[in-house]
């Protein structure tokens, strides 16, 4: 088990889109001040911000997390609901279910877990309807 | 090219950021899905948009984007300029519309920012 350098955690509220990125603002500072590269980082930011706005757009709430060890930074989005239907769909490009609200705004393309996925190095999605789908992405550092 | 080298070919007005109209600039995107913008931006790009909500900024710092060009005569609200300062995005509004601010900037030797993010 590698040393953790630095754990952090935000509640996301659904339907909080004024607030929209200012847990992944707030991420992102963080790495920054400890010197990570650009290049990680953005891809850090980006998935960070898709969890972020899935969290508003689709779950009725939940939690981002980061955790960062010497050679990689783990990022964890968790929600109490309501669940993916088909994760093999929801994975698709252009597969959304998002809201007027959401697309008014300028999301809800269906490039979100996408976009997740290629941006992380590893990344696991687990979820279930009624209960929550938690989705675990992994940046290697070294 | 830089920011400043812009803003006569788009007769455009600096909205905010004047101090740091010297970063270069090296490709473009032109999308008001800021979906898209997430899923395609590559490094020291600029945004032409013609969506002017508070969560273009955000898109923009997420992707390190730090010039934002509002098209078609757009002026966005104030808080979302407020934002644009605290992050330290210049912000420049021209009158042309998306497709031919788009077409001025590739005439003028600006690429689009084609890649994949996480390519």
């Amino acid at each position: 088990m590698q040393e953790q350098l630095l754990k952090d955690s935000y509640s996301v509220c659904a339907g909080e889109y004024q607030t929209a990125g200012d847990a992944s603002a707030s991420i992102k500072r963080k790495l920054k001040q400890l010197g990570i590269d650009s290049t990680i980082l953005r891809r850090i930011a980006v998935a960070s911000y898709e969890a972020e706005l899935n969290l508003i757009i689709h779950s009725q709430g939940g939690e981002l997390m980061m955790e960062m060890t010497p050679v990689q930074i783990k990022l964890i989005s968790k929600d109490v609901g309501p669940g993916i239907a088909d994760v093999s769909q929801a994975l698709k490009e252009g597969f959304s279910t998002a809201s007027e609200e959401a697309r008014d705004l300028g999301f809800g393309a269906g490039m979100g877990l996408p976009n997740m996925k290629r941006n992380a190095d590893s990344f696991d999605i687990q979820s279930e309807l009624g209960v929550g789908t938690t989705i675990e992405m992994g940046f290697q550092l070294k | 090219m830089t920011i400043r080298d812009l803003i006569p070919i788009l007769d455009a007005k600096v909205l905010c950021g004047e101090t740091d109209l010297d970063q270069e600039v090296r490709s473009a995107c032109g999308s008001d899905l800021m979906s898209d913008v997430l899923a395609f931006v590559k490094d020291k790009a600029i945004l032409i948009t013609g969506l002017t909500n508070v969560h273009v900024m955000r898109t923009a710092e997420m992707l390190d984007i730090h010039c934002v060009i509002f098209a078609r005569g757009k002026i966005p609200p104030e808080d979302v300029l407020e934002e644009a300062r605290e992050i330290g995005i210049v912000v420049l509004a021209t009158e042309y519309t998306n497709y031919t601010t788009c077409g001025l900037l590739y005439e003028a030797g600006i690429r689009g920012s084609s890649l994949r993010s996480g390519a």
